[in-house]
């Protein structure tokens, strides 16, 4: 959860060991690939042990509301996602050399923003999944696409029209725009308050969705 | 015969008590995929009872208690708990519930668990260890849950269930697992919080239980088989063993034409 991304930068910082200019155009973007995929993972899982156990079902018969609770989940991963966007970046920027242009807090503040995206959609997910080895099977559908199309790879404006369409229609997508921007302006511009709107419109979108299909009474 | 004489008893009982009955079922249905678990079951409980709640397994004990906390989808008929519809908010603070499987979480210890789900309640923190003691957990209290046997962990699964002083309790097999001495304990549980005024709704299919109920409801495939006090179920069937006296029920409801499903109040619901 937080040494893993810390390792896995500290191996992309030597696999550019020689092109460091790259690791500065690769380093930034990469960063909110962690935030998602281990945001998505715990919080599916978690919600659908919660299911499994009969917890949730305990907890549906109490007073609290089922907006709380998704919120009280949305609270304490956006938390743990801070930690581990504060303890990455920190990692990246002040040790391994990242250079990044715009202001590094603007850094933190998208990787949080798709931490709870993350979360978001992993909520979701577990609603479609009846066990463990299900919900894990919504990753590589939930979360590689929008690795491959984010402008990871390839930068979106080179891609064919139909994976350039899918692009934009994936949050993704804006979360990396938002490090490129960072990466080469140094100012916080219109264009990056208005991509961080779009990854954290899709994150609320995914909480108030998880919340319509997390039903009180099941069959 | 006698039971028309004792049948008017049980109405003017009725009638007496003011407050509506603890639980009121009225030809209550539920469809679970496809399949009819509940067909057609009414019943009426007064308050301060325990309950049993019998029968064999996929009977419709369970979907029953789901039911009644508001959990289950797909109900019809009409039922009222403590005089309102299950689930409603206002309910979710009086009503209880235990599932089978005991549903806490196995990494907390006891009383993370029971500290959570007070929050949860709004319940305040100074009621937990005198909780504790009632399940017989104080020893255990900062031991993980996933190191307790299975009995242990029903008991703190009932625990969070007792959470809050709930009216009603519909608890899904609370003493399965448990040795004879610790049955025991919480039967006698049962029966405090029912002269409290607490109406208990325990399921069980060890028959052997239902001697320690004042009421029971016996259930088979989705229906209320009888719906008597322990003595009155036995001296029906002409046995003093409620395991024959069972069977006996079972063996009569399955023969064709046979037509001893019942409904409304015990028969001598009024004598405990």
């Amino acid at each position: 959860m937080l040494v893993v991304p810390c390792v896995l930068m500290t191996t992309l910082r030597f696999v550019y060991q020689h092109k460091l200019r790259a690791f500065d155009a690769v380093g930034a973007p990469l960063l909110t690939v962690f935030p998602l995929a281990t945001m998505f993972v715990v919080s599916s899982v978690a919600l659908l042990r919660e299911r499994r156990t009969g917890t949730l079902e305990r907890l549906l018969t109490t007073p609290l509301s089922r907006l709380a609770l998704l919120g009280g989940y949305a609270l304490a991963f956006a938390l743990l996602a801070t930690l581990q966007a504060v303890l990455v970046s920190a990692l990246a920027l002040a040790v391994l050399g990242l250079s990044v242009v715009g202001p590094t807090a603007m850094v933190v503040v998208v990787c949080v923003a798709v931490a709870i995206l993350g979360m978001g959609l992993g909520l979701l997910a577990s609603a479609f999944a009846q066990t463990e080895f299900q919900v894990v099977q919504f990753f590589p559908a939930a979360i590689y696409p929008q690795m491959l199309l984010a402008g990871l790879l390839v930068p979106r404006q080179h891609m064919v029209g139909v994976l350039h369409a899918i692009s934009d229609a994936m949050p993704l997508s804006y979360a990396v725009d938002a490090m490129h921007h960072l990466g080469r302006q140094t100012g916080v511009a219109g264009a990056l308050w208005g991509d961080l709107a779009v990854v954290l419109a899709f994150a609320v979108a995914s909480v108030a969705l998880s919340a319509v299909t997390l039903r009180r009474r099941t069959a | 015969m006698i039971g028309r004489r004792v049948d008017s008893l049980a109405v003017q009982v009725e009638l007496e008590t003011a407050e509506p009955p603890a639980v009121a079922a009225e030809d209550v249905r539920v469809r679970r995929g496809g399949v009819e678990a509940l067909r057609g079951v009414s019943f009426a409980l007064g308050t301060g009872r325990v309950v049993g709640l019998l029968g064999p397994s996929g009977c419709g004990k369970t979907t029953l208690m789901r039911a009644l906390v508001g959990v289950q989808a797909r109900v019809s008929g009409r039922l009222g708990v403590l005089g309102k519809p299950p689930g409603v908010p206002a309910l979710r603070r009086q009503v209880g519930y235990m599932t089978q499987a005991p549903s806490v979480y196995a990494d907390l210890t006891v009383r993370q668990n029971l500290t959570y789900f007070a929050a949860v309640r709004g319940v305040p923190h100074a009621e937990l260890d005198g909780l504790l003691a009632k399940v017989d957990l104080g020893a255990e209290a900062h031991r993980r849950v996933d190191a307790l046997s299975g009995g242990q962990r029903a008991r703190v699964s009932l625990a969070c269930a007792l959470l809050g002083e709930p009216r009603l309790l519909v608890l899904d097999e609370p003493t399965v697992g448990l040795d004879p001495v610790l049955r025991k304990r919480l039967w006698d549980l049962f029966g405090e919080l029912a002269a409290g005024g607490v109406t208990l709704i325990v399921s069980s299919h060890v028959m052997d239980e239902a001697r320690h109920c004042d009421e029971l409801l016996l259930m088979r495939e989705g229906r209320v088989l009888a719906h008597d006090t322990p003595s009155a179920l036995a001296a029906r069937a002409g046995s003093h063993d409620l395991e024959d006296a069972f069977l006996a029920l079972i063996e009569s409801s399955s023969m064709p034409g046979a037509s001893s499903v019942e409904d409304g109040s015990p028969r001598d619901a009024g004598a405990r």
